[in-house]
């Protein structure tokens, strides 16, 4: 669960687009700012509200309590049980969504215009009256403790928990945001509470809007929906040390294929230099079959079915990672691949070619990605979170194409570091020693 | 604003006015490639989908994974392009590509920037009939394949599970194989058996061209004539696949893996699919898998086992009708720790004699209808997935005719024809139940 959220980070951080896309900053009567998409072709609105913290805000010894917490709102709110909940948002055919990530909390939500007062007034209920009770908490808890089961029979859960582990030691990163079957066991109704008075605040809220709303009906849905909310939340965390050194760490697993977690220290999204480490990234592993590891892992070796690398832009505490699976025993030699393009990469940066490549690709698929009204909304919602100004959208591909050859390789020289490079490897790997 | 909401109740459920339903209109080559275009002019950006009729079910036997196997290859050298250029073609240009197979079609995907449409044609025209097919190709991309194998299917006891349950369930009917191909068929698949699929599969009158996006039809038929146009067809006959006897046993699958953390107890029925002109009886098991489990509060099966009596984890019934043959209903349980696989079959049993008995609640039936409604609305959002669900639709023996009836054949079936369906299910049809767990000893 902590890669997914981690890809959905990269997303969001391709995602802002161009051109025809008009966002409008809109100041609702009661202050609170949110960032627009008017577009009436379909007659509903989508709505992303992410208040940042995330689950990197759980309290001490009350690990799990953020992402539990989460799971309960739709469980229940003001006068109605969850079971009448649920039914009212069925009537309405409203969609809502409750997310826990790390670094934030996203609620996202698609109401049709014609019912948009009433589905609205179920998610301030959600957000701001969450009923906790015992029963829907223990319910909910045991769900929660079936996924940390699963998650410890799951192969990529079990590497993801070990690097991070290893990276972020005592730091919130350093472990699941599931929590453990012992902190998630001893959570109380008051812990659930505390979550919520930590996470939802006014001072780390981000908004985005699309579809079929005007800017003034927007402004007062907002007040409605977010007005009562407190000014400030619990403090945010402590930027995260970074522990690992280089190696190989083996996990073993009774699996025909071996799951590899790969990675060191990254770059921060408002790092002066983070453009040239954006396109390098897209170049060594951007998740296409043009990138380099691909090119030698998949197409020219068969090792792996896929493999990609990404900059993972923790707020609190960034990495540069990627991840594959290989047959146990193709799984050295394609570590062996591995190190070897990240260390000529490293020494020597990439092709003109390559460059071109990545640039032609970054900048054409950019104004592609504003598709669909809720994916407008998440992207306007990340893009406040991520510090954007809210013309980035005019400079971006400019800034992509900027990147120069030379670029490349100082940052290449800066960031991959072949001797930090740690790989986690779940399986029963064939010529791997996990000494290493 | 709430106790507004309460009043409203029912009145809410009408939709105000018509759902401005996308523009699609439908027009055949000469040479019988069939065309589908979907307009939406939000944004410049096409999705362009060619769609074969011919999938893992059509394959020879013994020679599983063949369609795949071809879908993988389809992206090396060409008389026209050399191996990978296709991808990189498109990625150059902005844009994305993939493909994928299932038991009854092949596709491949390009979403791109709207002007460069006619270049995903050019491309996906040659491919379709000179794909040159060598064997350093066919070796590694073979490797490539046991690793996707490995990942998705062998890494994975609930994937292993459900390959089992499915070749148990169909006895003679090729949808018993994995689309993927078993491992020990895959490692012998050779250039002659791909070459030969590909020749007697490929050709554009048994294929359907979606363009979805900010485009129009005349625009369309005209870059699609330039294109696809001169493609010569194959005379490719009506799918004959073999049929499954009566099937007069019940059955029984049992899998232990110690990789499983969740057991859990499963029953799956042959049921029928949507067939042309004929839907009621698919629109019917639709929304009865709606009623026992398309809710995780509301619905039969985890209001009763989730939160009334809190003995599942998560349950649910599935049922997915878009088929050329025969389909799968199933229910499905995982217990929560201490309630065995025989306790939650029983579990699974009681709640069904309770709905054949009890029949079907009005206010419920009205809200998904509602809900069946209002996602006509929300899937314009996302022109890709309406795209895909006309191209899984036309090559499963549907017309476009057929799509555009399916919402309001849904809206029109009966509490009395839903009870009819699931007693054909439930009553009257043989079933496989199958559980997963863990060996005892763990």
């Amino acid at each position: 669960m902590m890669i997914r959220a981690f890809l959905t980070f990269l997303v969001l951080l391709a995602a802002p687009a161009q051109a025809q896309v008009d966002i409008r900053q809109v100041t609702s009567p009661g202050g609170i700012t949110a960032w627009l998409v008017q577009d009436d072709t379909i007659p509903f609105v989508a709505l992303d509200i992410r208040f940042q913290g995330g689950t990197s805000l759980d309290a001490p010894g009350k690990r799990g309590a953020t992402y539990l917490m989460t799971g309960l709102l739709e469980e229940g709110a003001g006068d109605l049980d969850s079971r009448e909940f649920a039914t009212r948002v069925e009537t309405l055919a409203a969609r809502f969504g409750f997310d826990a990530s790390v670094d934030s909390v996203s609620i996202t939500a698609q109401m049709l215009t014609q019912n948009r007062d009433e589905a609205a007034e179920l998610l301030r209920l959600a957000l701001q009256e969450p009923s906790f009770e015992q029963d829907d908490l223990d319910r909910v808890r045991g769900q929660v403790l079936a996924i940390i089961d699963r998650n410890a029979n799951d192969p990529s859960e079990i590497a993801g928990t070990e690097f991070y582990a290893q990276a972020f030691g005592d730091h919130p990163y350093g472990s699941p945001q599931e929590g453990t079957s012992e902190s998630v066991t001893a959570l109380t109704r008051q812990d659930m509470i505390d979550a919520h008075r930590a996470v939802f605040a006014r001072d780390r809220m981000y908004v985005g809007a699309a579809g079929d709303i005007s800017p003034e009906e927007l402004g007062l849905l907002l007040d409605e929906l977010l007005g009562d909310l407190p000014g400030t939340g619990a403090p945010m965390p402590e930027d995260a040390p970074y522990e690992l050194e280089g190696g190989i760490t083996v996990i073993d697993y009774p699996t025909p294929q071996s799951t590899a977690l790969f990675g060191h220290r990254g770059i921060a999204f408002d790092d002066p230099e983070f453009f040239p480490a954006f396109v390098l990234n897209q170049i060594m592993g951007g998740g296409n079959f043009r990138s380099r590891l691909m090119q030698e892992v998949r197409v020219d070796r068969g090792l792996t079915y896929g493999i990609s690398t990404f900059l993972v832009l923790f707020d609190h505490g960034p990495l540069m990672m990627g991840q594959f699976s290989s047959s146990n025993e193709l799984v050295a030699e394609a570590i062996d691949v591995l190190r070897a393009e990240w260390a000529e990469v490293a020494e020597n940066g990439v092709t003109e070619e390559e460059l071109e490549a990545a640039q032609l690709y970054m900048t054409g698929s950019y104004p592609l990605r504003f598709d669909g009204n809720s994916n407008i909304a998440s992207i306007l919602a990340g893009m406040q979170a991520d510090g954007m100004p809210i013309d980035y959208i005019n400079t971006r591909n400019d800034r992509v194409n900027a990147v120069t050859l030379d670029d490349v390789r100082a940052m290449a020289a800066r960031l991959m570091d072949p001797d930090a490079l740690h790989v986690v490897v779940v399986g029963q790997p064939q010529g791997l020693d996990g000494a290493e | 604003m709430l106790r507004f909401a309460l009043a409203a109740g029912l009145a809410a459920m009408a939709l105000t006015g018509p759902a401005r339903a996308a523009e699609v209109t439908e027009f055949t080559l000469e040479n019988g490639l069939q065309v589908v275009v979907i307009e939406d002019h939000r944004t410049p950006v096409v999705v362009h989908m060619l769609w074969y009729r011919a999938g893992a079910a059509d394959e020879p036997i013994g020679s599983s994974g063949i369609a795949h196997f071809l879908e993988h290859l389809m992206f090396k050298a060409t008389e026209m392009l050399e191996n990978g250029e296709f991808s990189r073609t498109v990625e150059a240009n902005g844009g994305s590509d993939n493909a994928f197979t299932s038991w009854d079609y092949t596709g491949y995907i390009q979403r791109i920037a709207a002007d460069r449409l006619g270049l995903m044609m050019q491309m996906e025209a040659d491919r379709m009939r000179n794909l040159l097919l060598t064997d350093e190709d066919i070796e590694t991309e073979r490797s490539v394949i046991l690793e996707e194998r490995a990942q998705r299917t062998d890494s994975s006891a609930g994937a292993l599970f459900t390959e089992q349950m499915r070749a148990s369930l169909y006895l003679a009917h090729p949808y018993r194989i994995p689309i993927i191909g078993w491992r020990h068929e895959v490692e012998t698949l050779g250039r002659e058996d791909v070459f030969e699929f590909y020749q007697d599969h490929y050709a554009p009158d048994n294929a359907i061209l979606i363009v979805a996006g900010d485009v129009t039809p005349d625009e369309v038929r005209a870059l699609a004539e330039q294109y696809y146009g001169p493609l010569e067809p194959s005379g490719i006959e009506a799918r004959e696949r073999p049929m499954d006897p009566p099937i007069i046993a019940d059955r029984r699958v049992y899998y232990e893996d110690p990789r499983v953390s969740d057991p859990y107890v499963i029953r799956s029925y042959l049921a029928p699919e949507r067939d042309p002109g004929d839907q009621r009886m698919a629109a019917a098991l639709t929304l009865l898998s709606n009623i026992l489990g398309g809710s995780g509060q509301t619905s039969l099966m985890p209001r009763i086992l989730q939160v009334e009596e809190e003995r599942a984890l998560y349950t649910s019934a599935s049922y997915g009708g878009t088929n050329l043959d025969d389909t799968v209903f199933s229910i499905f349980n995982v217990p929560v720790p201490g309630v065995t696989l025989e306790e939650a079959e029983a579990d699974m049993d009681r709640v069904i004699a309770q709905f054949l008995e009890e029949g079907i609640d009005p206010e419920q039936f009205e809200r998904i209808k509602f809900q069946w409604a209002a996602d006509q609305i929300f899937m314009q959002d996302d022109v890709g997935q309406l795209a895909r669900s006309y191209g899984a639709a036309l090559t499963s023996g549907l017309t476009v005719a057929d799509v555009q009836a399916w919402p309001d054949i849904i809206a029109s079936i009966t509490e009395e024809e839903v009870m009819d369906a699931a007693r054909l299910i439930f009553e009257e049809t043989h079933s496989v139940t199958g559980y997963l767990t863990a060996p005892e000893d763990q």
